[in-house]
């Protein structure tokens, strides 16, 4: 089913990674490959940014320069890191958990995949244009964003809304092709409420992405038309609105916080009942609860514009929106709780980076709450508590749950086990890490600390150290992880096809799994998924299935 | 996708999940939701052009005393025809009177094409331009982006035309055809709604 024409070399040679491979395995491992390379560039400039902050004077770099460094931190996490790691797991796991034997549309999902170097480039470029790189922060709100002092055409701004473009037009094919995929090519016999609910959390979130992107597609290519066309959509000197702007970019951007935690709420709800071995505690609700979120996730996004000046009745609606979303969110967590609660609980690394997860995003739920909350959010806009909240979502909660799925699907698709003793360190470096760094900012932005400055009161100082060294335990903590995933990459001790004694339909293939997966041979799903104590099998034929792996893989 | 250009593996077993029969309608699945989320880049514009409309203080830039509307009108009924004769063009395909398919689907390109001559024509005698504030700003993006789609809908109409010559290519499903007529009546839904905005909304 998956052409062959596209990629020359043979199934298990090293090379089709690096070509245009239309396998949805290997687009997967690429997207996760190139987004930690763009981790990695990300997490250096996080670091120049805490070393910069470790003392209350602005010594470490110039201003401008700081500028540009906490806009491009931004920008690479979320558009170069985060959305192609989880498009990444999405190849990989959305076709095997289903049983498709790629994705719906294979040529469309490798053009995606190779748009994300192309904005890349275009992104890291700006660092070496005349201009610099943008440094208007990650939102690139005007009339800041449309300032352009060099004035230069090619200015980092122009590169930001070109990349960010591309970002959407990449995301959008990915989009369509999963949930495609997931409506279409489900295994005969699985029905909604038998998809495993990672698939139920890839649906939502790529749902979000449909309907959220082009509005900032098209509000950025209106910023585009300001800078360069003279146009003033969102020039007040020609009659624009620099709000229509944040209303455009916000509209997008805070759903983008549920298109990536909703895949993570997938992944801690496949993982909990593994390493607890019991079923998932309410699979309905936590699969409806998806697209409650997705619902509610669309009127919400004036929070962040409480300080904007908008109007008094749209603060009341959109706080109680706001509010609502706890409750299927509560949902979720409370399913996760009952999931563990009286089950055998193996720590093994995935399930640790699960609870450590869970731990940090209940926190974030809790300063979420204090957020929407219209008089404490205008209180604490714009300062350090903003900062320390989402990154407490999106390090403490989303990132440790995309380790928790890498550790735990890793033998999978690479056929090798990654080492336990390497992976537990870089549990305990990383909860550590996240922890002593962005705790600090909550204290800190109560104090006042504004965000997007160099230099502060010597009062901030104490805060401000705990954070950076927190911050330097971060970078050292990504050093077992790379080392793991390397060398048991290389010459880990061969994977069995199940080596968690996992129930889904990804652990009846080989791992790796071949080219296209199950072929003709697709099973009949029989059961719900998650029958962990039940001894019912999930599919027609499990135990000669079952057999003729284990058998296969004593003679190999 | 790319499944159809590959000889059909003879299939031991059903597989109605992902059959190969049933490949061509992902494509069409896939372009209903790429047509859901492409309705919300111009939804996107349409707020925007209210917001700024209704916040505005002087909405139409000095000289310009509003936008002619007849010729737009015609515009808009050919637009909609098009929409017409696209229907009949696909009922005869259905009939698999291909020639009567062909007849009609050419008309259909026609009234494209003048639609797109009328837009030029208004717009090379308007006395303002793309930086005449927010009034020229949004005018040009709307109409200029939703003629960008006319044009593509011409495009996608002048390949299925040349897939109709190819032979045995329509008796297999093939559902470009299709596709495209529901992009040609989205394009010609968004113009409806821009010619009310635009023209028929008077301040």
């Amino acid at each position: 089913m998956t052409s062959t024409s596209l990629s020359p070399e043979p199934p298990g040679s090293w090379r089709r990674y690096f070509g245009f491979s239309t396998d949805a395995k290997v687009i997967g491992i690429q997207y996760i490959v190139v987004a930690f390379f763009f981790f990695l560039v990300g997490g250096l400039l996080a670091m120049i940014i805490r070393g910069e902050l470790i003392t209350p004077a602005s010594d470490l770099v110039d201003r401008t320069v700081y500028n540009g460094l906490y806009t491009m931190h931004g920008t690479i996490m979320l558009f170069l890191f985060i959305f192609p790691v989880l498009n990444g797991l999405n190849n990989l796991l959305i076709p095997t958990m289903i049983g498709a034997p790629d994705m719906a549309f294979p040529r469309l999902n490798t053009a995606a995949f190779w748009l994300v170097p192309v904005f890349g480039t275009l992104l890291i470029a700006s660092f070496f244009v005349p201009s610099g790189p943008a440094t208007s922060g990650w939102w690139s709100y005007p009339p800041v964003s449309l300032q352009n002092p060099s004035g230069y055409l090619i200015s980092g701004e122009f590169l930001w809304v070109l990349a960010v473009a591309l970002s959407g037009i990449s995301s959008i094919m990915g989009a369509v092709n999963f949930v495609t995929t997931i409506i279409r090519m489900r295994a005969p016999g699985m029905t909604w409420f038998r998809m495993p609910v990672f698939c139920w959390t890839a649906l939502a979130a790529q749902s979000l992405q449909l309907i959220g992107l082009p509005a900032l597609t098209g509000g950025a290519l209106m910023l585009l038309f300001d800078l360069v066309a003279g146009t003033s959509f969102y020039r007040p000197e020609g009659g624009g609105d620099p709000v229509l702007y944040q209303h455009f970019f916000w509209f997008y951007s805070h759903p983008a916080v549920y298109v990536i935690i909703l895949p993570v709420f997938g992944i801690f709800s496949e993982l909990f009942p593994v390493y607890s071995r019991k079923p998932l505690f309410g699979y309905v609700y936590v699969a409806l609860a998806s697209f409650i979120i997705v619902g509610l996730g669309l009127i919400v996004w004036v929070h962040h514009m409480f300080p904007s000046g908008v109007a008094q009745w749209m603060r009341n609606l959109f706080m109680v929106t706001t509010m609502l979303i706890a409750v299927p969110t509560g949902v979720k967590v409370f399913a996760w709780l009952g999931t563990m609660w009286g089950g055998k609980i193996r720590l093994t690394t995935p399930m640790l980076f699960c609870i450590g997860g869970l731990f940090n995003f209940v926190f974030a739920g809790i300063t979420g709450i204090m957020l929407a909350t219209v008089p404490v959010d205008i209180h604490v806009s714009n300062t350090y508590f903003v900062v320390g909240h989402f990154h407490y979502v999106i390090y403490g909660a989303a990132v440790m749950g995309i380790f928790a799925a890498i550790y735990h699907w890793f033998p999978k698709f690479t056929g090798r086990m990654p080492y336990e003793g390497l992976g537990k360190l870089h549990f305990l470096l990383t909860f550590v890490g996240a922890n002593l760094n962005f705790l600090p900012m909550h204290p800190l932005g109560l104090m006042g600390m504004p965000r997007r400055v160099s230099s502060y009161d010597t009062e901030f100082a104490f805060w401000n150290v705990l954070a950076s060294l927190g911050a330097f335990l971060l970078g050292v903590s990504i050093i077992p992880f790379l080392l793991n995933m390397i060398s048991s990459w290389v010459r880990g001790p061969r994977a069995p096809h199940n080596p968690w004694n996992a129930i889904g339909l990804e652990w009846l293939l080989p791992s790796p799994p071949p080219e296209d997966n199950f072929g003709e041979h697709v099973p009949t799903v029989i059961s719900r998924p998650y029958g962990y104590g039940s001894g019912e099998p999930l599919v027609e034929n499990q135990a000669q299935i079952e057999r003729a792996l284990t058998l296969a893989e004593a003679t190999r | 996708m790319t499944s159809s250009s590959l000889p059909e593996a003879p299939s031991p077993t059903p597989i109605p999940a992902h059959g190969e029969g049933q490949h061509a309608s992902h494509n069409l699945t896939g372009f209903v939701i790429f047509l859901l989320s492409e309705s919300v880049i111009f939804l996107a514009f349409f707020s925007g052009y209210a917001i700024l409309r209704l916040a505005a203080l002087d909405w139409l830039p000095p000289g310009v005393d509003g936008l002619e509307w007849r010729m737009p009108l015609i515009n808009t009924v050919v637009l909609v025809s098009s929409s017409l004769t696209m229907v009949l063009a696909e009922h005869f395909k259905g009939k698999e009177k291909l020639w009567l398919f062909r007849g009609f689907w050419v008309l259909t390109m026609a009234m494209g094409v003048y639609f797109l001559y009328g837009q030029a024509v208004e717009w090379s005698g308007l006395k303002f331009g793309f930086t005449s504030g927010t009034f020229g700003g949004t005018f040009y993006l709307l109409t200029g982006f939703h003629g960008l789609h006319v044009a593509t809908g011409i495009l996608l109409m002048g390949l299925m035309l040349y897939r109709s010559f190819i032979p045995g290519i329509y008796a297999k499903g093939e559902e470009g055809v299709k596709a495209t007529s529901l992009f040609w009546h989205f394009v010609d839904v968004i113009w409806i709604i821009l010619f009310v905005l635009l023209y028929v909304w008077r301040a």
